[in-house]
């Protein structure tokens, strides 16, 4: 064993109790800094997961309209004019086929799905509700939204004149699976659907409100023939959508949002928990490497007799200081170790403790193992620098001065 | 002729320099030790016995005069440069042993060896163990210090100081925390090493009857050396 690494752990174990106080601050640290990451991380997946997976990450619309002054005022010429915003009516995206193939091939673009959507009337005997009539393409919009997963009833498929509605709005207009449902648009356009499948998204204004039905049926009943009133994206990397839409935006000329935009309230309250977070990170950090420092000062001046016999014995400044470097070091190799351990031991526990409330773990009780190597590295750093100020001491003291002591 | 192995010219030591208190305790100390001398340094407290120790053992610095060990001048010399001599050329046997109570008698004489070689090597450890067992320490390899007498961990101490056969020994006080009996064998220890191996040594002493056994004593009074 090398001559510093030996002393170290020599040194390390003579110092029984205060090395084991250390340890346990460092082990404590790494515990809450990897344990607060991990729940965080699970948490705001779960978030993201549960708001994300009935929305698309990037949807593709046709321009809203505008109303265009005939004279523009200037310098010279004022104009008296009452400008009105012009009524959205429902649109086609204009040569959405070109748009579709041109949003495949961006890269970061995991899955598009043409839809078309718009309001509609659902009734049942004297009862009628306000519906979202959506056409879609179903095996392309699966790849989209994960509407296998919240099938109750039936699988997500629509041919003809067969329907999928929410769980709720079956229960309003007492549905079920086999029963026949009348739509009618706002066009007055109306049809008789077959219900073949229930599914519940987590959201009852969803559930209540959305209508499955083929692409060509909506086109049909809200008037849009041949055409899609949006076109619905997946990406590769949730937090790369905003690039993938400002470049279908610049591509495309169309309205383009991505969830990032709709959703900023949530992105929002999830960097300010992220801020929050790096801020305990870091104080954890600093108390940490206060305590490793402050031991290793003690340690220097308790082993002052046996730095000069060192010193007198040949060996130089230099060696000296890697003793204690290595003490600090090692202090945070061994407490990071311990440190995920019981970061470990803390989630099991904790996924026990909080559910959610359908009863499922809020979160789960995994380790990235990223995240623990990146903590096992910071630790030991940690442990490192804060050992720099009392190895230097160490290392210039006097052996003179040290043997007398 | 024998060679020198330590020449010390008109080594002049102060403390305070420069400050209204400056004491000068060393005053031009002249001084030659043979190869295989055994040379005993005698004088009261306080006469400056111990400093001049630590400047020939490369742990301070005279503020004047020349220090030449093995032929080699000291002064201009870094910190580095002088430990790295003070390592290869130069034993020491404290007073009060100063073993490192984390280590084994062992370990404390394999120290120096690990310190020059940066590992234990099996030459280094056989060495130790015959070191421990010629001081009559065999048994008490694996005891720490604090399981070991004064006159037991004095002996640990000289075998430490000889795991490198330095070529200069500088004893101070040795025995001077030892009963009779225990300075004496260490004494003989002492001598003995310095017979076989040929080892100069500089042993502080107050007993006039250890002095009167080495080759030659010298006095320092008031921080002059007095050639006995």
């Amino acid at each position: 064993m090398p001559f510093e690494l030996l002393v170290a752990l020599r040194f390390l174990r003579e110092g029984r109790m205060q090395s084991l106080l250390i340890l346990a601050g460092v082990t404590g640290g790494v515990a809450v800094i990897i344990f607060l990451t991990q729940l965080i991380n699970q948490l705001q997946s779960t978030i993201i997961d549960r708001v994300m997976g009935s929305q698309a990450h990037v949807v593709i619309r046709p321009l809203e309209e505008t109303t265009q002054r005939v004279l523009e005022p200037n310098a010279d010429r004022a104009v008296a004019a009452t400008v009105q915003p012009r009524t959205q009516r429902l649109r086609s995206v204009d040569q959405w086929e070109r748009v579709a193939d041109l949003a495949t091939a961006t890269p970061g673009v995991l899955a598009v799905s043409p839809v078309v959507s718009g309001p509609a009337f659902a009734a049942r005997g004297g009862t009628s509700k306000s519906v979202v009539m959506m056409g879609v393409q179903p095996e392309a919009y699966k790849r989209v939204v994960r509407m296998d997963d919240y099938m109750t009833r039936g699988r997500f498929d629509v041919t003809g004149t067969r329907a999928l509605i929410g769980i709720d709005l079956a229960l309003d207009l007492g549905l079920a699976v086999g029963d026949k449902l009348r739509v009618t648009s706002a066009t007055g356009r109306s049809e008789t659907l077959e219900i073949v499948g229930l599914f519940d998204m987590g959201n009852r204004e969803l559930n209540r409100r959305w209508v499955f039905v083929t692409l060509k049926l909506a086109q049909t009943l809200l008037d849009l023939p041949g055409g899609v009133s949006n076109i619905d994206l997946t990406v590769i990397e949730l937090f790369g959508a905003s690039t993938v839409a400002d470049t279908l935006r610049m591509q495309t000329g169309l309205t383009v949002e991505s969830w990032m935009q709709t959703n900023s309230g949530l992105l929002n309250a999830l960097s300010n928990q992220t801020v929050s977070n790096n801020l305990i990170r870091s104080f954890v950090v600093i108390i940490v490497a206060l305590g490793i420092s402050s031991v290793l000062v003690v340690s220097v001046v308790q082993k002052q007799r046996e730095i000069g016999i060192l010193r007198a014995m040949g060996a130089q400044r230099g060696r000296i200081m890697a003793i204690f470097l290595l003490q600090g070091g090692l202090v945070g190799l061994v407490g990071s170790v311990l440190g995920s351990v019981l970061a470990y031991g803390l989630l099991v526990l904790f996924s026990h403790v909080f559910k959610s409330p359908d009863g499922s773990a809020m979160f789960a009780a995994q380790l990235d193992p990223l995240l623990v190597a990146l903590a096992s590295v910071v630790a030991c750093g940690v442990g490192l620098a804060a050992a720099v100020v009392p190895a230097r001491s160490a290392a210039r003291m006097d052996p003179v001065q040290a043997i007398r002591t | 002729m024998t060679e020198s192995i330590l020449r010390l010219d008109a080594i002049c030591k102060s403390y305070n320099v420069g400050t209204p208190v400056e004491t000068e305790v060393l005053h031009g100390i002249t001084l030659a030790l043979m190869q295989s001398e055994f040379v005993a340094l005698k004088g009261p407290s306080g006469s400056g016995k111990s400093t001049l120790l630590n400047i020939i053992g490369l742990l301070e610095r005279a503020t004047a005069g020349t220090l030449e060990i093995a032929g080699q001048a000291t002064q201009l010399q870094d910190d580095a440069a002088l430990t790295a001599m003070r390592g290869r050329t130069i034993g020491f046997v404290f007073q009060f042993h100063h073993l490192l109570p984390a280590f084994s008698a062992l370990e404390n004489v394999l120290l120096p060896s690990i310190i020059a070689h940066g590992t234990v090597t099996e030459p280094s450890e056989a060495n130790a163990m015959e070191l421990l067992r010629r001081v009559g320490l065999q048994g008490s390899e694996y005891k720490r210090p604090g399981e070991l007498s004064g006159g037991m961990q004095q002996r640990v101490a000289i075998a430490r100081s000889l795991s490198l056969m330095p070529r200069l020994i500088l004893a101070d006080e040795p025995t001077g925390n030892l009963d009779t009996v225990s300075a004496n064998e260490v004494f003989g220890l002492l001598r003995e090493f310095n017979h076989d191996h040929g080892s100069a040594c500089l042993i502080v002493t107050h007993d006039p009857g250890l002095a009167a056994r080495c080759d030659r004593a010298i006095e320092l009074v008031d921080g002059r050396l007095v050639h006995l």
